[in-house]
C-alpha cells in the first residue's frame, strides 16, 4: 500500500475509501457492481463461439428473398353503366324498367349516379389490390428479418472471435517488443565492451562462446589457471587477433601482459576496481545478469563473459535484473 | 431516585447487545441511584419460554426481578403474522397481534409497572420492538425513558413503532444514524434525547501472547467475534477472504470467536475458537491486526467499540450505515461492499504501519472521548436530571397518543412495513 497517502497525524478515512476506489477502477478499467461481474462471468462463451450455427448458404436465401417479385398491379377494368342498372334477365321487369325510364331521369340524375358508382368500384379494387401487394410484402419482411437477425448473430460472433485474436496479438506483440527491448539492450551492451577492449577492433570476428567464469574466480584471477582453448578456438583466433605479422605465441604472451597490466591498474584504483558484476552483487541482482545460459551469443564482438563483466557497462541493463522480462506480467 | 430497567431477559450469562447494555447500563447507573432490573424468566430469544425463576435475585449488586411470560413465542404464528404486517396492508390490530406473537408478552411485568407501590422515578425501557417496550410506555408514558436500540428492520416501520418514539419522555440513541431513523419514522424531534451509546469493561492488562500460546496461534490475523451466522454477514465474509486469499497479505489468518450457526468453510487460514470467555476475547483482541465487523444490521456493534478502545482498526461492512457512519467519524477504520474493496481495504489495513497506528491511535481516542463509562454515565445522569427540572416545573408531562376507535383499529390502512422502511434516509450521518 506504498500508493496510499496516508499521515498519520491527520488520516481522512473518506479520502482513503476514495483513493481505493480510484485503484480498484484503474485495475479493472469500469467500476463495475459486483452484480455485474457476477453476471459477465456467468454467461458462456461458447454461447457466441458456437460454428454449428451458422449457415454457409445464407446468402442463397437472401437472393432468393430479394428476387421474388410480387404479381404487378392491374385493377381488373370493370364499370357501371344504364345496362347495369336497368338490365334484367327478366324480359318484363326489363320493358317495365324501360317504361319508367324517362320518369325516372326526370326525378334524379342517373346518369351521375352511374359514374360515381363505377368510380368507386375501381376505388375499391385499387384498394384490393394495394392490400394483396402489402400482405405479400408483409410475409417477405419476415422471411428476410430472420435472415436478417441470422446475420446480425453471425457478425456478433466473428466480431468476439476478432476481439479475441486481436487481444491475443496485442499480448503476443507485446511479449515480443519486451524481448526485442531486451535484445538491443543486451546487444549494446556487449558492442561497448567489445569497443573497449584494447587491441580489438570493430572488424574482428567473432569467436566462440566461452564458459563466464564464476563470482569467486574474478575475485581471484591471478591464482587461476589459464583455462584450456576450446577445440573451436584453437583453429581459429583464440583470443583477439594479432597483428598479421607477429609470432602466436608472442601474440598469446602480449595479451597476458595487457591483462596483467589491466589487473595492476584495477589493484591500483582500488575500490573502482570492482567489476560490475561485484558491484550488482552487492544488491542482490547481479546472478543472472549475462548467463551463459539464457544469453544468446551477440551477433558481432567478443562475447567472452570475461571482457563483459570485467568492463561492461552495467547501466544499459536498465533494471539491472538481467533476467528475460516476463511478457505475462505486464 | 427510584429507577428501573426493563429489558425482555437479563443474566450474567446472557450477551445478546441489548441485554447487555441493560446490564451495563443498570450495573453503572446503580452507582447513582437506586436501580431494580424488571424482566422475564426467559433466557432463550427465541421461543421465550420460561428458564429463570420468578422473584427477586440480585445480580452484581443490582436487584433483579422476573416475571413470567404469558406464553412462549409459536414460530409459525409468529411468522404468519409478520409476513401480514410487514408485506401487506393491514391494520393497527394486526400489529398488535403481530406484537404479542413475538413476545415476550408479560401481563405480570406490566401489572407490577401499573401497581402504585411500584414508585419508580423513572422506567429504562430497552429494546422499541418488544411488548414490554409499547404496553409499559403507554402504562407510564410520564416516566418512559426508551433505549430502542433500533436497527435498519421492518419492524420500524410499523404503525406502533411512531407512537411509541413520539409517547415517551426521553430516548437514549445508540448513533447518529438511529436518532436520524426514529426521527424521519416518527417526527419525534420535540422529545428529549441524547446520543449515547454504551460502553465496555476493558481489562487493564490483556495478554496478546498468552491468547496466541494458549489458541496456537501464530501470524498475523483477522478477528471476528459474534454469532456465526448468515444474517451477521459471516457468508460473505468467508467468500470474501477464500477469493481474495491470493491478493491478501501471506499468511494472513482469519480467527473467529463466537458460536456457530453457520457452516465455516474448512480452510488452513480460517481458524474458529468457539464461544471464549471476556478474558480470552480481549486477549484476542489485542493480539489481533484488526477487527472485522461484517454485519448489515447493527445499532451499535460494541465489540468494534472494543477494539477501538485496545486500539485496534476495524474493517466494517460499508452497507452497514451505522459501523460506516462509526468508522468515519472516528477515523479509525476502513469498510468495504464488495469483493475487491474487501481485498484492498484489508491490505491497505494489514500492511501499512502507518495507517495502522493512525487508526490505533484515533480509536483509542474515539473510545475515549464518547463511549468510556464515565462519559456515557454522566450523560444518563444529565437526562434524568432535565427531566426532574422539567418535572419540578410540571412542564412537558406527556400521554401516549390515544388508541384509534373501534373501527379504525381494524381498518386495514396501513402500509406495509417494508414499504415505510424502504422510504426512510440511509447512509452514514456525517454531519
Amino acid at each position: 500500500m506504498a500508493d496510499l497517502n496516508i499521515r498519520t497525524d491527520a488520516v481522512d478515512v473518506e479520502q482513503i475509501m476514495r483513493q481505493i476506489r480510484a485503484r480498484i477502477e484503474s485495475k479493472r478499467g469500469v467500476d463495475y457492481t459486483e452484480e455485474q461481474i457476477q453476471e459477465l462471468a456467468s454467461v458462456k462463451l461458447e454461447r457466441f463461439l458456437d460454428p454449428k450455427g451458422v449457415r454457409s448458404n445464407l446468402v442463397e436465401h437472401f437472393k432468393r428473398a430479394r428476387d421474388r417479385k410480387s404479381e404487378p398491379f392491374q385493377p381488373e377494368q370493370y364499370g357501371v353503366d344504364a345496362n347495369d342498372l336497368y338490365g334484367s334477365s327478366r324480359g318484363l321487369i326489363r320493358f317495365v324498367r324501360k317504361l319508367f325510364h324517362p320518369i325516372l331521369k326526370l326525378l334524379l340524375n342517373t346518369n351521375r349516379l352511374v359514374q360515381v358508382l363505377h368510380q368507386q368500384s375501381v376505388i375499391n379494387r385499387l384498394y384490393e389490390q394495394e392490400f394483396h401487394h402489402v400482405r405479400e410484402k408483409s410475409q417477405q419482411r419476415d422471411e428476410v428479418d430472420v435472415l436478417y437477425y441470422e446475420l446480425v448473430h453471425n457478425l456478433v460472433l466473428e466480431l468476439t472471435r476478432v476481439g479475441i485474436e486481436n487481444r491475443n496479438l496485442k499480448m503476443r506483440l507485446e511479449s515480443l517488443s519486451s524481448r526485442m527491448d531486451f535484445d538491443e539492450r543486451r546487444a549494446r551492451a556487449l558492442e561497448t565492451v567489445v569497443q573497449y577492449r584494447p587491441g580489438t577492433g570493430p572488424s574482428r570476428e567473432p569467436q566462440p562462446p566461452r564458459a563466464r567464469p564464476s563470482h569467486e574466480d574474478r575475485q581471484a584471477p591471478q591464482s587461476r589457471p589459464a583455462p584450456p582453448p576450446a577445440p573451436e578456438a584453437s583453429m581459429a583466433q583464440p583470443q583477439a587477433a594479432p597483428p598479421p605479422d607477429a609470432a602466436p605465441a608472442d601474440a598469446a604472451g602480449e595479451s597476458n601482459t595487457a591483462r596483467r597490466r589491466r589487473r595492476r591498474r584495477r589493484g591500483r584504483r582500488g575500490g573502482k576496481g570492482r567489476t560490475p558484476g561485484e558491484l550488482m552483487a552487492s544488491d542482490g541482482t547481479a546472478a543472472e545478469l549475462g548467463s551463459p545460459d539464457d544469453s544468446p551469443t551477440p551477433p558481432h564482438g567478443d562475447p567472452t563473459g570475461d571482457a563483459a563483466l570485467d568492463e561492461g557497462p552495467d547501466a544499459d541493463f536498465g533494471d539491472g535484473s538481467g533476467e528475460e522480462p516476463d511478457p505475462s506480467a505486464r | 431516585m427510584k429507577l428501573a430497567v426493563v429489558v425482555q431477559r437479563y443474566g450474567a450469562d446472557i450477551n445478546g447487545g441489548a441485554e447487555l447494555h441493560a446490564r451495563y447500563v443498570a450495573e453503572h447507573l446503580s452507582q447513582h441511584a437506586d436501580v431494580h432490573v424488571l424482566t422475564t424468566c426467559a433466557r432463550d430469544y427465541v421461543t421465550w419460554r420460561d428458564e429463570y425463576e420468578p422473584g427477586v435475585e440480585t445480580i452484581n449488586g443490582v436487584p433483579v426481578r422476573r416475571f413470567r411470560v404469558d406464553h412462549p413465542r409459536d414460530p409459525h404464528v409468529f411468522g404468519r403474522w409478520s409476513n401480514r404486517v410487514f408485506h401487506h396492508l393491514h391494520s393497527h390490530n394486526d400489529e398488535l397481534k403481530w406484537l404479542d406473537a413475538e413476545g415476550p408478552k408479560s401481563t405480570a411485568l406490566l401489572r407490577h409497572l401499573r401497581s402504585p407501590h411500584a414508585g419508580y422515578d423513572y422506567v429504562f425501557f430497552f429494546s422499541y420492538r418488544y411488548y414490554h417496550s409499547y404496553h409499559g410506555a403507554r402504562t407510564l408514558p410520564s416516566r418512559a425513558i426508551l433505549v430502542p436500540t433500533a436497527e435498519r428492520d421492518e419492524a420500524i416501520g410499523l404503525g406502533l413503532s411512531p407512537r411509541v418514539f413520539r409517547s415517551v419522555r426521553a430516548l437514549m440513541y445508540n448513533s447518529h444514524e438511529e436518532m436520524r431513523l426514529i426521527q424521519a419514522v416518527s417526527g419525534n424531534h420535540d422529545v428529549p434525547s441524547t446520543i449515547v451509546g454504551i460502553g465496555s469493561e476493558i481489562p487493564l492488562r490483556t495478554q496478546a501472547d498468552r491468547f496466541r500460546k494458549k489458541y496456537g496461534i501464530t501470524g498475523r490475523f483477522a478477528l471476528y467475534v459474534g454469532r456465526i451466522d448468515q444474517n451477521k454477514g459471516c457468508k460473505e465474509l468467508f467468500s470474501f477472504f477464500l477469493n481474495g486469499l491470493s491478493s491478501l497479505p501471506k499468511g494472513l489468518q482469519l480467527v473467529l470467536i463466537g458460536k456457530e450457526m453457520l457452516p465455516i468453510p474448512d480452510h488452513p487460514r480460517i481458524r474458529h475458537l468457539g464461544f471464549l470467555a471476556d478474558q480470552d476475547k480481549f486477549d484476542a483482541l489485542a493480539a489481533c491486526d484488526l477487527l472485522v465487523m461484517p454485519s448489515y444490521y447493527e445499532s451499535l456493534s460494541m465489540v468494534a467499540l472494543e477494539a477501538w478502545a485496545l486500539g485496534k482498526p476495524v474493517l466494517a461492512n460499508g452497507k452497514c450505515e451505522v459501523l460506516r457512519g462509526q468508522c468515519i467519524r472516528s477515523q479509525a477504520g476502513l469498510y468495504y461492499e464488495t469483493q475487491a474493496e474487501f481485498t484492498e481495504t484489508l491490505r491497505a489495513i494489514s500492511e501499512s504501519r502507518g495507517l495502522n497506528a493512525a487508526f490505533s491511535a484515533n480509536g483509542r481516542r474515539f473510545f475515549q472521548q464518547h463511549y468510556a463509562w464515565p462519559v456515557i454515565e454522566q450523560k444518563y445522569l444529565d437526562i434524568l436530571a432535565q427531566l426532574k427540572e422539567a418535572d419540578a416545573r410540571g412542564a412537558c408531562i406527556r400521554g401516549m397518543e390515544p388508541e384509534p376507535g373501534w373501527i379504525a383499529k381494524r381498518r386495514k390502512s396501513l402500509p406495509p412495513a417494508n414499504d415505510v422502511l424502504a422510504a426512510l434516509p440511509f447512509g452514514p450521518v456525517l454531519n
